[in-house]
């Protein structure tokens, strides 16, 4: 019996032993099955060698609706995917507009109040009506798309569907049918009009509004109908036919033609042309997408957009990846033929006037950490990365010229580095509408400008940026007409220019400009008291604190005290809202490259105190005004450049920013990737871009070659400490049976 | 006993009350509907018409509390309050903002962290289970004595360690298996690999020490020595009768860690796994 039992147990063991031996096998024959992959491959075995280009994104981009999405994170992917009429020059700076869908870019015909053509040049205050006459290109096609997809009689598929049918439904697959059409005018009408329908919110209806006749009255009369089918048990978004619902201001001339026209003159709206906001939309989407119950299950132009462009969203989940993959539709571009004269030598004319897109696919997996993408960036699972700071020691050093390069563990991978100023400006803004700081009194003026020494924006960047950024000189960044470079370029407010270059002046400078402004050493001349200034700021936690830290030693070293009143983003927003803070900070990134887009920011009446625009500085000066008036409609010309320096120039003497800084944009990429050109205007650049996936591979190998001896060596430490009570268990089992 | 519900049932109308009316506090007094708005909305070129119509559209554009501008009931009834609060005790809980189908979502995470935390939870029960049996074997040996220093060792160095210490040893030193990501289907086996393995490691220390005190009571109840004494092995004393009957606390302990398991381990997954789904 006692033996009996000792030999089931034993059994047990020898079952259990057996078991384990079959796991590492099979653990073996899985590991040896990958070698042509690396083992750490993120990505399957039958990706590896592929077309495709790896990236990724950090969170679920909310707006993928052509009409809604207005930022870059949503732009990555639609500008991909929708193909506005015009578009930027890839390779040519300054950036250049030139035809995408459009056969060309549309020149406005201008008419007075009687309906007479004017000539070209005609003053603006004749002008009453601008027209825009756009011809589309032929042959263009929708991707296929199940909103598209129609039965042997020619109705749609699935445009009537049962609630069953939508319940059973998850995602766009589910409806299996696909069909295509070209695109017509009609489309690019449908979507101005769906950008004028109140219920989509869209962030330029306001904008187009102002110029496009009858926008405004468009989306009264969409917001009635919706209310009348809402009553009328259509649910809570009832479908409205956009296309039986005039707009004044746009008109069909043709199957490829349409007549948009503008009350007085408003030549950005070109620029506005090459975002996606003016895509073509074909009416059978939203038709397919409002049937009740599809929203719920979040089947909508959110999710699964529908284009013309070179890609398409083949898969779309947010807490895994989301893919772009060649339009089988797409009617064909070619690489452009012709760049700036650097761009011969660096290679990106190589494939000047081939057949675009070059890859075949773009896979963007949710990474929400900054650590392992660049972790994976060094290993090749990613083909570019920007430079956290976290990374930056590691990736970037600068030589004694104060030049950036890479460091040699980067050059060894054959990694390289494209530097590029943003379009962009963070200041510091100070409230016009405060007593102390604002208004348009000398006293006030002095005390702005000696603020506006004492901050000392390039050692800010230096900190907080890794030397990533440059110190503004006025509003407008480098690379947006008006900005100007050298001398000419220089703030003579807060600069010094030594030899040909700024120099911040000095803190004595500043000083005195506080005892010209009557705060000598920052106590009130009248009063003997304190100067207490207020910072006003969303931000909080420990990064934030760094900064609200080093804001508050600068103002100290006027002998200012800065009080930090911090808040939540609701709080800060009301307080800017109602012209309750005093200083704050504040950015702009360009939606076009027109200065305008930038000294709008400043103009009287956008101001965001008693308009609610984007002035958030309250700065009101009349004079400004009027130049902005007749600047922002001007073509860039050099008397445009006149008024600009003007306008800069009162906007430097009243001081009310100090200006920031615009920031620098570091990406690093690999050596199998190439066409890259820093564009900070196109969001459209997939197309471009070429791998070469067999480099990628074979370098992802080399970087990435399993070790395994610690393993081994482990399992081995394993056995050898149980020797020792192997032989004690042998021992004590003796003993037992003695 | 009937009673007894039904005063229970009364007490928690106060409650709810007061959860709905700090709830309501929260949500719209603090965060008053301009904010949702311009939070919805973004932050370039908002309107203040944008903000009316976003509003409207969402019916927040009625006053909080009182209409005075309404007739007779709807002097209450037509407000944020009324509407958006009130109307939750009649178990209509309106709709989202987003409108997100939230069953069909928690359905598609939900086998992502099952299949971590499945064999995490498997894997461990038996590491654990046969180490501590080992420490109960040679109880009061040197193996005891530095089986147990391992345990308050591992089980005082904090999970995050072990998370970012097994990603650069294994993924980005010896270059085994990937940093972070997901697959479906086989294709997730090497992105298993380390979470369980991680997983399994961190429990070692507490799973390990409480299986050991639970051994090494019931070796020392009476029927262990009485079967000691009918003369059967060690072996068989500790796989026959302490094991099964340890095995009903072990059992209770795993009972009552099961429903977690489809919440997943939060910090595993979303914060080092990154890309985990779940």
């Amino acid at each position: 019996m006692e033996k009996n039992s000792h030999n089931t147990v034993g059994k047990k063991i020898a079952g259990l032993a057996q078991a384990s031996c079959l796991l590492l096998i099979f653990l073996a024959s899985l590991l040896s099955g990958c070698d042509q992959t690396a083992l750490n491959s993120p990505y399957s075995r039958a990706e590896s060698e592929q077309n495709i280009i790896y990236s990724s994104f950090s969170e679920r981009p909310k707006h993928l609706d052509p009409v809604r999405s207005y930022s870059s994170n949503e732009y990555v992917f639609i500008a991909q995917i929708y193909e506005p009429l015009l578009q930027y020059h890839f390779l040519k700076r300054p950036y250049q507009l030139v035809p995408l869908v459009a056969e060309e870019i549309p020149v406005p015909r201008y008419l007075d109040s009687a309906g007479v053509t004017l000539p070209e040049n005609a003053a603006e205050d004749k002008i009453a009506i601008s027209e825009y006459e756009i011809r589309v290109r032929q042959g263009v096609r929708f991707q296929p798309h199940p909103a598209l997809a129609t039965d042997e009689k020619g109705n749609y598929t699935y445009h009537n569907l049962g609630q069953d049918q939508i319940a059973r439904a998850n995602k766009l697959s589910d409806f299996p049918e696909t069909g295509s059409r070209e695109m017509t005018a009609a489309d690019y009408i449908y979507q101005i009009k769906r950008l004028a329908n109140p219920r989509l919110h869209s962030p330029i209806a306001g904008t187009l509004g102002q110029y496009i006749i009858g926008f405004r009255e468009f989306g009264k009369q969409v917001e009635s109908v919706t209310k009348q089918k809402q009553q009328a048990g259509g649910g809570d978004k009832p479908y409205v036919d956009l296309r039986k619902i005039p707009m004044e201001g746009v008109e069909q001339t043709g199957t490829y033609s349409f007549k948009i026209r503008l009350r007085g003159k408003y030549p950005q709206l070109v620029y506005w042309m090459a975002m996606p906001f003016f895509s073509p939309m074909p009416w059978e989407a939203d038709r397919f997408y409002s049937q009740p119950g599809m929203d719920k299950r979040n089947i909508n132009l959110n999710w699964y957009p529908v284009g013309t462009g070179p890609f398409m969203l083949s898969e779309n989940n947010p807490n895994l990846r989301m893919v772009l993959e060649r339009n089988p539709n797409f009617h064909g571009e070619r690489y452009p033929e012709a760049g700036e004269s650097v761009d011969v030598k660096t290679g990106l004319l190589r494939d000047a006037g081939k057949p675009m897109p070059f890859i075949d696919k773009a896979v963007y997996s949710l990474e929400k950490e900054s650590i392992p993408y660049w972790n994976k960036f060094l290993q090749g699972y990613y083909d570019t990365s920007g430079v956290s700071s976290d990374s930056f020691d590691q990736a970037v050093q600068f030589s004694d010229q104060g030049e950036v390069g890479l460091t040699d563990a980067m050059q060894e991978k054959g990694i390289d580095l494209l530097t590029a100023v943003t379009t962009s400006i963070f200041y510091m803004g100070f409230n016009m509408a405060d007593p102390v700081i604002g208004g348009d009194s000398e006293r006030a003026r002095l005390l702005r400008r000696a603020i506006s020494i004492a901050v000392d924006f390039e050692e800010n960047i230096s900190i907080f940026s890794n030397g990533r950024g440059v110190a503004a000189q006025g509003p407008i960044p480098p690379g947006i007409f008006g900005h100007r470079t050298g001398e000419a370029g220089i703030n003579n407010y807060v600069y010094d220019v030594v030899g040909g270059k700024p120099r911040r002046k000095s803190i004595e400078a500043a000083k005195e400009l506080m005892k010209q402004a009557g705060y000598p050493n920052g106590r009130d001349a009248k009063t003997g008291q304190a100067l207490t200034l207020y910072f006003d700021t969303a931000s909080a936690g420990p990064d934030g604190k760094a900064r609200l830290n080093w804001i508050r030693k600068q103002f100290a070293k006027l002998g200012v005290q800065l009080v930090i009143r911090a808040t939540d983003y609701n709080r800060f927003q009301e307080k800017m809202l109602k012209g309750k803070a005093q200083i704050f900070m504040w950015g702009w990134n360009a939606d076009y490259p027109d200065p305008e887009n930038f000294l709008f920011l400043l103009y009287g009446p956008n101001s965001k105190m008693e308009h609610g625009g984007e002035n958030a500085a309250n700065y009101n000066n009349p004079k400004f005004n009027a130049l902005f008036d007749r600047m922002k409609n001007m073509n860039n010309s050099p008397e445009r450049q006149q008024i600009i320096n003007e306008m800069v120039e009162i906007l430097r003497q009243d001081a009310p920013w100090s200006w920031g800084f615009h920031p620098k944009a570091f990406s690093l990429f690999h050596s199998w990737y190439s066409n890259v050109k820093p564009n900070l205007m196109a969001n459209n650049t997939l197309k471009y871009k070429r791998v070469d996936p067999t480099l990628r591979s074979k370098l992802q190998r080399e970087w990435n070659k399993p070790i395994f001896w610690p393993v081994w060596s482990f399992l081995l430490l394993l056995v050898v400490t149980a020797i020792p009570a192997v032989v004690v268990y042998r021992r004590h089992e003796r003993s037992a049976a003695k | 006993m009937m009673a007894y519900i039904i005063r229970r049932i009364l007490y928690a109308i106060p409650i709810l009350i007061g959860v709905n009316i700090f709830t309501f506090v929260l949500f719209f007094v603090v965060n008053t509907p301009d904010d949702m708005a311009r939070m919805h909305l973004g932050m370039k070129r908002v309107t203040p018409q944008a903000i009316e119509n976003w509003k409207e559209e969402r019916g927040y554009n009625r006053p909080l509390l009182y209409n005075s501008e309404a007739g007779g009931t709807d002097k209450i009834t037509d407000t944020i309050f009324f509407q958006k609060s009130v109307k939750l005790f009649q178990f209509d809980f309106g709709s989202s903002d987003s409108g997100r189908d939230i069953g069909y979502d928690i359905s598609q995470r939900m086998w992502p962290s099952l299949a971590i935390a499945i064999p995490v939870l498997l894997v461990g029960l038996l590491v654990n289970i046969s180490y501590a049996l080992l420490i109960a074997f040679f109880r009061a040996t040197y193996i005891d004595i530095w089986s147990v220093v391992l345990c308050v060792i591992l089980m005082s160095i904090s999970g995050l360690f072990y998370i970012i210490g097994g990603q650069y040893l294994v993924s980005k030193l010896l270059h085994l298996v990937p940093i972070s990501g997901y697959a479906t289907g086989l294709g997730a086996v090497k992105f298993l690999i380390l979470p369980v393995i991680i997983g399994v490691i961190g429990g070692i220390g507490s799973g390990t020490r409480w299986y050991r005190t639970l051994f090494l009571e019931e070796i020392n109840k009476d029927y262990v020595r009485t079967a000691r004494a009918k003369g059967l092995s060690e072996t068989l004393v500790l796989f026959r009768h302490v094991l099964k009957n340890a095995m009903i606390p072990i059992l209770t302990g795993v009972v009552v860690v099961l429903p977690l398991l489809f919440m997943g381990s939060l910090i595993t997954e979303s914060f080092f796994w990154d890309t985990w789904p779940g």
